[in-house]
């Protein structure tokens, strides 16, 4: 019949059309994200950013987070078992990017407990109590004082240092510099100064382990 | 040239459907996420593509006293979004409140081509030839 074939092949035709244009859309997003990226390595980590692992590792992961975002909380572990999966290979940075509403707050004091020299043990309490502070998609600063309240860390530097313009100035420049990269959710992978070319672990862990294997064979 | 009812209301699937893949291609492809009116708009844009399919096999023009009404009220918020996004309404006064704001202009291709402007030109010309289609189906 004449007319179902004429509807057949249109609605065949607007899919495929969909799916030619997203996988072109995608491959250009990609391409551009990977250019962006290689254009801007300065912006990509700085000295003042919290590091943790061997600071000769061959891998170097750059992570764009959020203490109030429920996905950082997730990866959270799964980076870390990474670490542990290649001892001594892996170097994690950590870059703010305090997108929730109130987030600002909260990094100020991770900056400030980063200055005690405990900002992994923060950054985990933070985790571990998000379902406390985090309301509504909001991070309120009032309640993280208990959660960190275990960590031994000078509650009364924090306080006073979170509030200083050097502080402001590192948290400025994180957020510029996702700006400059791009960054406009959280979690976001740079491996080595490559993005993510899709958002997930395992694109990250494949990543991760490109990157093992041209050190490797170096 | 003869315009069967039939062509008419194939012509106006056809449209719905390239605007319900295009906005699905907009905010799930390229990110931009949806604001208040864009939804409701949405709302009575996608399911022409499912009701006027329905209709076209067997033809049944009946299809025209479901899908119109939809059509129109689409329609409506359409033009409402633009008369918000060109400026003529204040933003205090729409439903939208928290998220994307309905008058950010996300896209503007060619200089004047907005999201809300092909939304409206999509409902018009579906309007357009559902009302044609049911004057020309004897009564």
């Amino acid at each position: 019949m004449k007319q179902k074939s004429i509807f057949t092949i249109a609605a065949v035709l607007l899919i495929a059309a969909f799916i030619v244009g997203a996988f072109f859309y995608k491959n250009q997003k990609t391409e551009q994200a990977a250019r962006l990226a290689a254009q801007n390595q300065v912006a990509l980590v700085r000295a003042h950013s919290p590091t943790f692992g061997n600071a000769d590792a061959p891998v170097h992961i750059v992570e764009f987070l959020d203490p109030a975002c429920g996905t950082c909380r997730d990866f959270y572990p799964l980076v870390k078992n990474l670490m542990a999966a290649h001892p001594g290979k892996i170097q994690v940075s950590v870059r703010y990017a305090p997108f929730h509403p109130g987030s600002d707050q909260v990094v100020k004091v991770m900056e400030a407990a980063h200055k005690q020299g405990k900002f992994q043990q923060t950054l985990e309490a933070l985790f571990a109590s998000q379902a406390v502070w985090v309301q509504n998609h909001t991070a309120q600063v009032d309640l993280i004082w208990s959660p960190l309240g275990s960590l031994g860390l000078d509650m009364d530097r924090i306080k006073s240092d979170m509030n200083s313009p050097e502080i402001a100035r590192t948290i400025e420049q994180d957020l510029a510099d996702a700006k400059t990269m791009n960054v406009t959710m959280t979690p976001e992978f740079f491996v080595n100064g490559k993005p993510l070319p899709s958002f997930g672990f395992e694109q990250l862990q494949t990543l991760v382990d490109e990157a093992l294997v041209n050190t490797n064979t170096k | 040239m003869k315009t069967s009812p039939w062509t008419l209301i194939f012509g106006a699937w056809l449209i719905a459907a390239m605007a319900t893949l295009g906005a699905l291609f907009m905010s799930e492809i390229m990110g931009f996420a949806p604001c208040v009116l864009c939804w409701y708009q949405r709302i009575f844009m996608f399911p022409l593509v499912f009701i006027l399919a329905a209709g076209l096999f067997p033809f049944d023009p009946k299809v025209l006293r479901y899908s119109l009404p939809l059509a129109v009220v689409g329609l409506l918020v359409a033009g409402f979004h633009l008369l918000l996004v060109a400026g003529y309404i204040p933003e205090s006064l729409t439903p939208c409140r928290q998220g994307i704001p309905c008058s950010t202009v996300q896209v503007e291709w060619l200089g004047f081509v907005t999201i809300p402007l092909l939304s409206f030109f999509a409902f018009l010309v579906v309007n357009a030839l559902l009302i044609t289609a049911y004057l020309k189906t004897p009564k």
